[in-house]
């Protein structure tokens, strides 16, 4: 995308404000008009202060009367522009929040697992506040800035054309300069912010890696590795900055030039009897009103920069492809019988290398259904599919002989209840935390659930009980405790289809055991995929599926597949060698 | 203020530098209005147009000399700026990292990550700019105030009358600032943590298609926050218009005493004109000091926060060395602990192991398993009992000299965006070699070999792009290939399947024979030829012994193994 279509598309986001603007506009221009007719009144009120013994105490009251008038005016004009451009920038931060969180919604799950979790938030964070800086106070001062440019031009022109044309030299410098020096610093910014995202993203990952890194003492290993990413960051944020502020000066002493020539000439023009000595005062007022903004802006243009490069990264997470939009045919999945049907399904993450092969599968409505295969064989992939977390490159998967791919995303993953390995939990109470996939649930639900899960004693043992809050290190509760919760929260699911990848992993089996009706009376009606290592976990399974390298190399039931004495009769066995 | 002390003082000699520099420009600006008003009413009247173009070449020359000084200025502000954050940054982080366990989980690694992040950046901007503005504004401020006295003494004070309140003014604006830009990073800190946390869950959450809910909930952070900022910007916004209001009104009074006194002959038109061009630079310096100001208060509530941590004590204190009681390698000594000093976590745990001996631990969830591992390594400190690694109480150890013993490898461990060797080597000084015989004793070979570029393999943060089974072989290489002389695994093989499961125990029986071993496992397979086996239930030690006198005295145990292995045989 180019600077200016990000510009235009950040500004797009003021429409949404327009009458506040159109209003802050009406109120910059009054207070500018204002306080640009200044000048000329106090060269009126110095003009008719004249010499000893002569002054014209009326008018310089008249004047002085006037003035204060203008200047209160003026002032409270400027309060309510400020105020206006807060609602204006507010509205927008609070918008790009919004949408680029709405939009992590949407992505697909490909996104979360290639991205650094502390670049994302850097985005959301620390790019959008760059913006927000850059356009309240920015555009504020641009705002008010072009009308007094274009103000005081017109009153020194008016004042003297012919001391006018110092300025009509000095201006086109003044953008010529500033036009250089924009093409300089634009890569430059950039990558400032570019090695601020990377910076963050490490922070990110190394904190929430934190106990491994002191487990292992390689604090001072990692402490080096931010260091050069910090100096990296610094330095790219150095160049950018000092190179962008070589323009205020520069512009400034410009002006400072002009300032000089105007003094020169302007006395000359006075000896000559073409000038007053009041109307120098003017014109030198306002060839500094002008200067004002000119220099103002060009002190900002960094900023501007900066945020425009803010906006790019913001908008490039925006511009990522969301999850494929539903079919327009496609349905809501009602009266699920929960049938399940693979047709020659393969997939791979990345294209080189394909993890399942021509994958075939029949599963009939309420079966439990169990994969087992050694790591990396592709059992959670399957998931993955099935869940349209990932889309198939070949072949098809059906349920209830529908296409999976005509069926809304949001009804298929609905269809399923979902307990993983690595259980998620957030901040909330221990309720919330189980209601999560059915928010109507009453209390008693939620006990009745948690008892089930053997996990009721320990919460009704806190302090807080159910409204024990969870924070996101959790220290209050083990691996095998969420994972329990998680289990609970399954429980609750009105789905009619389950998936348990690992879901017991980190449970003990005599709990497992405890717990092993409530899984079965969970699994009951449902069709049901369960991903276990544990194989007296899946002894039960209607049909088992064993994976070797994205391929079936072998199905059946236990008992079936313990007597064919091959690939999961080894594995079973394994258990009990040495 | 006392962080910015700090990192700024072994730089002060290049700030003053700088800032003589930037003086020397801003008394060049402060110098042209003086030519201008001496060229008015002292060389005009000669009508001397040769005299004229003099000083004209003069003011050239000031404002060309201004305009240098401000460059190099510039340049050393930025780069004061930018030495100062990498050394702020550097500690922030090497505190951070050295937080102790329960200080971080006090803290949050979300607000951490904050304050490493936006905080610092906050910071960064105010050293920057207060270098580039803080002394051209005061001095153009002060410098004009000192002309004017230096010109009309009368009328200055005049103007001056409405100072006090100005200053008043930003004072008690810029006092609220602070802690209302505290707020305002308080409310972010809830909302990063919300971007963070679903970030981390978007599987279940897409699963369980909860994504509205879950824009609601951002939608209520997102909200506060804008209105945490949208309350500091009000409050800061009245600043502007009312100081420029104050400033004019001495303008205008200045005007009129001026008439006064011009028509009583005690002053001049031309000091008049001179004054009200040093009124707009007054002006102009004080909405610039008035916005150092409002960056000034968020630098300094950025600034406070960072402090917060940097001042966090110590909280694992290293102890004198006591007598050396004994040569056990591991030794818990009636050790009781609780997270939230409620309820005990674990009680009374006791044991003792030898060079070379394993360890078992077993129980059901939440018996406190990996509390004891935690314990062992020092994440946070026993309420009670003695921990002791040959001999030593593990406090007395420096904890680096302390974990130098372990290979390690804990539940849902971290993998980092790096390569698997980076991932193995973690820092350590191994070569190659060692690195494969690790990868090959944790059955990890197998599939880094079919990878196109093995080793050098980049692995995603949080290992996204490996199976929970590869990834757990990643973290026992890590473990294996310092060749500790105590071995933690906590859970580390749950997700490999039982063959690969006993690969690996009889890699670690041949490679780690004189190695410490702590293993914590659900099945019961993966410690029954341990020397000693711990069963624990709700943090206590229920029975102790080996696999075959545990069978016949610990109910639990005996039911634990009957559930995975005695009925399993079924033909």
């Amino acid at each position: 995308m180019t600077r200016k279509k990000t510009l235009k598309r950040l500004l797009s986001y003021l429409s949404e404000s327009k009458y506040q603007l159109v209003l802050a506009l009406f109120t910059a221009l009054i207070a500018n008009l204002l306080a640009l007719y200044a000048p000329k009144v106090v060269g009126q009120a110095i003009d008719a202060i004249g010499v000893k013994n002569n002054v014209d105490f009326m008018a310089v009251y008249k004047y002085a009367i006037i003035l204060l008038i203008m200047y209160l005016v003026s002032s409270l004009f400027l309060y309510i522009l400020q105020r206006l451009l807060i609602i204006v920038s507010n509205r927008i931060t609070y918008r790009l929040r919004k949408e680029i969180f709405d939009h992590l919604q949407d992505l697909p799950i490909s996104y979360f697992d290639q991205n650094q979790t502390g670049d994302i938030i850097s985005k959301i964070s620390y790019d959008v506040d760059t913006i927000n800086t850059s356009l309240s106070t920015d555009i504020l001062h641009l705002f008010t800035g072009f009308i007094t440019a274009v103000g005081s031009f017109v009153m020194m022109f008016m004042i003297s054309n012919t001391l006018v044309i110092v300025v009509l030299v000095t201006v086109p410098v003044v953008f010529y300069i500033a036009k250089l020096r924009m093409h300089k610093v634009k890569p430059l910014f950039r990558l400032r912010s570019r090695k601020l995202g990377e910076l963050n993203g490490f922070s990110e990952e190394m904190l929430s890696g934190a106990k491994t890194i002191k487990a292992y003492g390689q604090e001072d290993t990692m402490i080096a590795k931010y260091d050069e990413k910090d100096i990296e960051a610094s330095d790219a944020y150095y160049n950018a900055d000092y190179q962008g502020s070589i323009l205020g000066p520069s512009i400034n002493g410009i002006n400072n030039l002009s300032l000089s020539l105007i003094s020169m000439f302007g006395t000359i023009l006075f000896v000559q009897g073409k000038l007053s000595i009041g109307a120098i005062s003017s014109f030198v007022m306002y060839s500094r009103k002008f200067a004002g903004p000119i220099n103002e802006t060009a002190g900002i243009i960094t900023e501007i920069q900066t945020a425009i490069t803010a906006a790019e990264r913001v908008f490039r997470l925006l511009d990522e492809s969301v999850e494929k939009e539903d079919d327009t045919a496609a349905i809501e999945l009602t009266d699920i019988k929960g049938e399940v049907r693979f047709d020659h399904v393969s997939f791979g993450y990345d294209p080189k290398t394909r993890i399942i092969f021509d994958l075939n599968l029949q599963i009939a409505p309420g079966k439990l259904f169990a994969i087992v295969g050694p790591t990396g064989a592709g059992k959670t992939t399957i998931i993955n599919l099935l869940m349209r977390f990932y889309d198939v490159d070949e072949g098809q998967i059906f349920i209830d002989d529908i296409p999976i791919n005509m069926i809304k995303r949001q009804s298929l993953r609905q269809a399923f209840a979902m307990v993983l390995q690595e259980s998620w939990l957030f901040e909330g109470t221990i309720a919330e935390n189980v209601a999560y996939a059915n928010m109507e649930a009453t209390t008693e639900e939620i006990i009745n659930v948690c008892k089930k899960a053997h996990i009721h004693n320990y919460i009704d043992n806190l302090p807080d009980g159910y409204n024990t809050i969870l924070t996101d290190n959790a220290v209050n509760l083990s691996k095998g405790q969420k994972q329990l919760l998680t289990i609970a929260r399954a429980m609750l699911s009105p789905a009619k289809m389950l998936i348990l990848d690992e879901a017991t992993s980190n449970v003990d089996s005599n709990t497992e055991i405890q717990i092993q009706k409530a899984m079965l009376e969970l699994m009951k009606d449902k069709t049901s995929f369960v991903i276990a290592h544990r194989l007296s976990t899946i002894k039960t399974a209607d049909q088992i599926l064993v994976l070797d390298h994205g391929k079936v190399i072998e199905t059946g039931n236990h008992d079936e597949l313990i007597r064919a004495k091959g690939f999961y009769a080894n594995l079973f066995n394994a258990q009990f060698t040495q | 203020m006392d962080l910015l002390k700090r990192y700024l003082r072994p730089l002060l000699r290049r700030i003053l530098v700088g800032l003589s520099l930037k003086s020397l420009a801003a008394l060049a600006a402060l110098f042209l209005p003086y030519l201008l008003a001496y060229i008015i009413d002292k060389v005009v009247p000669l009508k001397d147009v040769t005299m004229i173009w003099y000083f004209g070449g003069l003011m050239i020359m000031i404002s060309i000399g201004g305009w240098i000084s401000e460059i190099i200025a510039n340049r050393m502000a930025s780069r004061v700026a930018r030495d100062a954050i990498v050394d702020i940054r550097h500690d922030l982080f090497t505190k951070s990292i050295y937080l102790s366990c329960a200080q971080m989980d006090k803290v949050t690694i979300s607000s951490l990550e904050s304050r490493l992040t936006s905080d610092t950046y906050h910071v960064h901007r105010m050293i920057g700019m207060m270098q580039r503005m803080g002394v051209k504004a005061p001095i153009l401020l002060i410098g004009g105030i000192l002309m004017t006295f230096f010109m009309e003494p009368y009328l200055a004070l005049i103007m001056m009358a409405t100072l006090p309140f100005i200053t008043y003014l930003v004072y008690i604006k810029a006092t609220k600032g602070i802690s209302l830009y505290t707020l305002v990073q308080k409310a972010q800190d809830k909302m990063i943590a919300v971007v963070r946390e679903n970030t981390q869950g978007m599987r279940i959450i897409k699963a369980l298609a909860r994504s509205d809910y879950e824009k609601d909930h951002y939608e209520q952070v997102n909200k506060a926050q804008m209105n945490a900022e949208k309350t500091v910007s009000n409050k800061m916004a009245i600043i502007n218009p009312m100081m420029s209001l104050l400033m004019n009104v001495g303008l205008v009074l200045v005007i009129v005493a001026g008439a006064y006194r011009v028509n009583g002959g005690i002053s001049e038109t031309g000091k008049i004109i001179a004054f009200t061009n040093y009124f707009t630079l007054i002006t102009n310096a004080m909405m610039a000091v008035s916005r150092m100001f409002v960056m000034y208060s968020k630098g300094i509530a950025s600034a406070e926060r960072i402090e917060s941590i940097m001042q966090m004590s110590e909280d694992l204190k290293i102890i004198d060395k006591d007598d050396h009681s004994n040569d056990h390698v591991v030794e818990f000594d009636n050790v009781s602990f609780s997270y939230l000093k409620k309820k005990n976590n674990i009680s009374n745990i006791s044991f003792k192991l030898d060079a070379g001996e394993t360890l078992g631990i077993i129980g059901a969830t939440g018996s406190g398993k990996s509390t004891i591992m935690q314990l062992l390594l020092r994440f946070y400190d026993v309420d009670q009992g003695v921990i002791r690694i040959y001999g030593q109480d593990i406090r007395s150890y420096q904890p680096k000299e302390l974990r130098d013993n372990f290979g390690i490898v804990m539940q849902n461990d971290f993998i980092f965006q790096d390569t698997i060797k980076e991932n193995i080597e973690f820092g350590r000084i191994v070569d190659d070699n060692m690195i494969e015989q690790a990868a090959f004793s944790a059955q990890a070979n197998a599939f880094i070999d079919e990878l196109d570029d093995k080793f050098e393999h980049k692995l995603n943060s949080k290992g996204t792009n490996l199976s929970g089974g590869q990834r757990q072989r990643i973290l026992l290489s890590r473990a294996f290939v310092s060749e500790p002389n105590i071995l933690l695994l906590d859970d580390s093989s749950s997700a490999l399947d039982y063959a690969t499961d006993a690969r690996l125990r009889k890699a670690i029986n041949q490679k780690f024979k004189n190695t410490t071993k702590i293993i914590i496992a659900q099945r019961v397979s993966s410690i029954k030829h341990a020397d000693q086996i711990i069963v624990l239930d709700e943090g206590k030690i229920v029975a102790c012994g080996k696999h075959q006198d545990l069978l016949n005295e610990s109910s639990i145990y005996a039911q634990i193994s009957e559930s995975q292995m005695g009925g399993a045989l079924l033909d």
